[in-house]
């Protein structure tokens, strides 16, 4: 029940983008077509869910040692390279996946919703290592849904007529704008 | 560029927020409020003049392929050093801001100024780059937390003058979105009237 | 050095340096500000506890200790305050998980026969506009529990048949302010009716 919660919470109500702002960058960039998007969301996954936990784990040690306030550092150092080693692990055993997920990888070290969401999830007294993987898996699972949707709205809008000063970004605002508006109906849910 | 051009560009030319579209995180997040945004602005802006410093001044020392592992290391120390002056100084506004300040270190502008400016130039001209950028993120950032807290809480700078409550909606997530793209769509027909000549 | 070729121990020297120093200076800022922060919550935690008992003469915080609440599982900090030795009320820091965003941290004060003095958010991250109306500096919606006795005055929202006005549009706010009043209340009644505190007792120190 828990771990419902946990992902309901993450994926509808304090959705990563839409209600928290995290990650937003790629989220109007990469958010053109549905295709990149769903690419996109795997590999936010994968290193989300990756770097939680060792990020969790590497919060023990610093506390053990009393140094927390080294913590932006070391979890920015820790993602930075994990995602090198992500793609060159990916490369060496799965050359498919790393085609589909490849070039979205150098990407997200500066996509702040991993960072985001690992400091939210180690400071968070009550997670676990299990919580904090369903926490980060559920929270790549919030930015895919808030981008494929969203990928869907653009895809549409292509073929709209904009006033000029309106096209391309600003008019992507506006309807993320009615999208943040449509997920605020899913508050009080949890 | 002359050294005018370098500190003024960023108020609208070349706006982080507005017209560049880089750490549009923060510029959604925090902008509640006009003291809220001033205050993200102002952090910000005190990130990106020490980063381009400090890296302009050691850009020799650093071999070419380790050198975003470097910029990094950089930044993030100085963000966990302003986390810590604010915390000790500045308590409110360290948690009104909350989790937004070491996001700092993730903000693009932040290493995007460090690769594509400071790396390439002299300390004065990093020094007033990074100003300039800081001051034009933090303009941004102040106007669309005061449309917010003027239309959202009826109020600007926590002075509340209207005596009421405002429309709600725009201290919430869907008013900053809706802002902000009408702002960059204000900030792409001001550019184009100023440098139509260009 | 040449830029374009580095050997591998030049790599690891450059990065070694830069990490080393930027640890040092991390480091120096921390044991400079440490005093600072730590000073600055406790006169913040001296200052929100005096506003929420009567007048007193001690040192509450100095003097609090943790008492364990019905559920066993939390313990609460009371803040006990006493003028010429007599205790004239009771700070009680609460909280409720279930707020809007997440955890409340909220300070009640009561006073011996249980009547509720004032309360205090310490700490909330309710939407800014309609849930953050429970904090007293924006609005007055809090004043409604003081001098209210829980006996009398039932804890929970009109909503759910209690005495609480709701603050409109943010049920889900007021009905974890009430909860986390509520579990101080109780924990604070089955203290003084002599059942005898669980856990830690006498003056435990601890901040944060």
């Amino acid at each position: 029940m828990e771990y419902i919660l946990i992902i309901i919470s993450a994926i509808f109500v304090n959705n990563v983008v839409l209600a928290k702002f995290l990650g937003i960058c790629p989220f109007i960039g990469v958010s053109n077509k549905v295709s990149t998007s769903i690419g996109m969301t795997g590999a936010v996954a994968f290193v989300m869910v990756i770097a939680s936990l060792v990020t969790y784990f590497i919060q023990k040690l610093l506390k053990s040692y009393q140094i927390e306030f080294m913590q932006t550092i070391t979890f920015i150092l820790v993602i930075a390279s994990l995602v090198q080693m992500v793609e060159l692990v990916l490369k060496k055993v799965s050359p498919s996946l790393y085609q589909a997920l490849g070039i979205f990888l150098p990407l997200i070290t500066t996509n702040c919703t991993v960072l985001g969401v690992a400091i939210l999830a180690v400071s968070n007294p009550d997670y676990g290592a299990l919580e904090t993987a369903v926490f980060a898996l559920a929270n790549a699972l919030g930015y895919g849904v808030a981008l494929i949707v969203f990928a869907g709205l653009r895809e549409q809008l292509e073929l709209a007529e904009v006033p000029q000063a309106m096209e391309g970004v600003p008019i992507a605002f506006i309807t993320a704008g009615i999208l943040a508006m449509a997920f605020m109906g899913f508050s009080g849910l949890v | 560029m002359s050294k005018l051009q370098i500190l003024t560009k960023g108020i609208l030319k070349e706006n982080p927020a507005l017209v560049l579209i880089l750490g549009m995180c923060p510029t959604l997040g925090v902008t509640t409020s006009a003291t809220n945004g001033l205050g993200m602005g102002l952090a910000t802006t005190f990130v990106i003049l020490l980063s381009n410093v400090v890296i302009s001044l050691i850009k020799n020392l650093i071999p070419n392929n380790v050198h975003i592992p470097a910029y990094i290391v950089v930044i993030a120390s100085i963000v966990t050093i302003l986390q810590q002056l604010m915390e000790a100084y500045m308590p409110s506004l360290f948690n009104a801001l909350g989790l937004f300040i070491p996001l700092i270190v993730v903000n693009c502008i932040v290493l995007g100024r460090a690769e594509a400016f400071a790396s390439k130039n002299n300390v004065i001209d990093s020094a007033l780059d990074g100003l300039g950028m800081g001051y034009g993120f933090t303009l941004a950032l102040t106007v669309l937390g005061a449309i917010r807290e003027i239309l959202g809480s009826g109020s600007i700078f926590g002075f509340n003058f209207l005596h009421s409550d405002g429309i709600i909606g725009f201290v919430l997530a869907p008013g900053a979105f809706l802002v902000l793209g009408l702002l960059i769509a204000g900030a792409k027909i001001l550019t184009k009237k100023i440098y139509k000549k260009d | 050095m040449d830029k374009k070729n580095p050997t591998l121990f030049q790599m690891i020297a450059v990065l070694m340096a830069i990490a080393l120093i930027c640890a040092a200076a991390v480091s120096l800022v921390y044991k400079a500000t440490k005093p600072v922060i730590e000073q600055s919550q406790l006169n913040k935690k001296i200052q929100t506890v005096s506003k929420i008992v009567p007048e007193f003469d001690n040192s509450p915080v100095e003097e609090s200790f943790y008492v364990k609440t019905a559920n066993g599982k939390d313990s609460l900090q009371f803040y006990p305050a006493k003028k010429a030795g007599e205790l004239v009320g009771m700070g009680v820091s609460t909280f409720s998980e279930k707020g809007y965003g997440g955890r409340i941290d909220i300070l009640v004060g009561f006073k011996p026969d249980g009547t509720i003095y004032n309360t205090e958010v310490v700490k909330l991250n309710e939407t800014p506009g309609l849930g953050d109306k429970s904090d007293k500096a924006k609005s007055n919606w809090a004043e409604q529990f003081n001098d209210k006795n829980p006996q009398t005055f039932k804890l929970l929202v009109k909503k759910d048949g209690g005495d609480v006005d709701a603050i409109s549009a943010a049920t889900i706010t007021s009905r974890a302010y009430t909860e986390a009043i509520s579990t101080a209340y109780n924990t604070f009644m089955s203290h003084t009716n002599g059942t005898k505190p669980e856990g830690t007792s006498g003056a435990t120190i601890k901040n944060n």
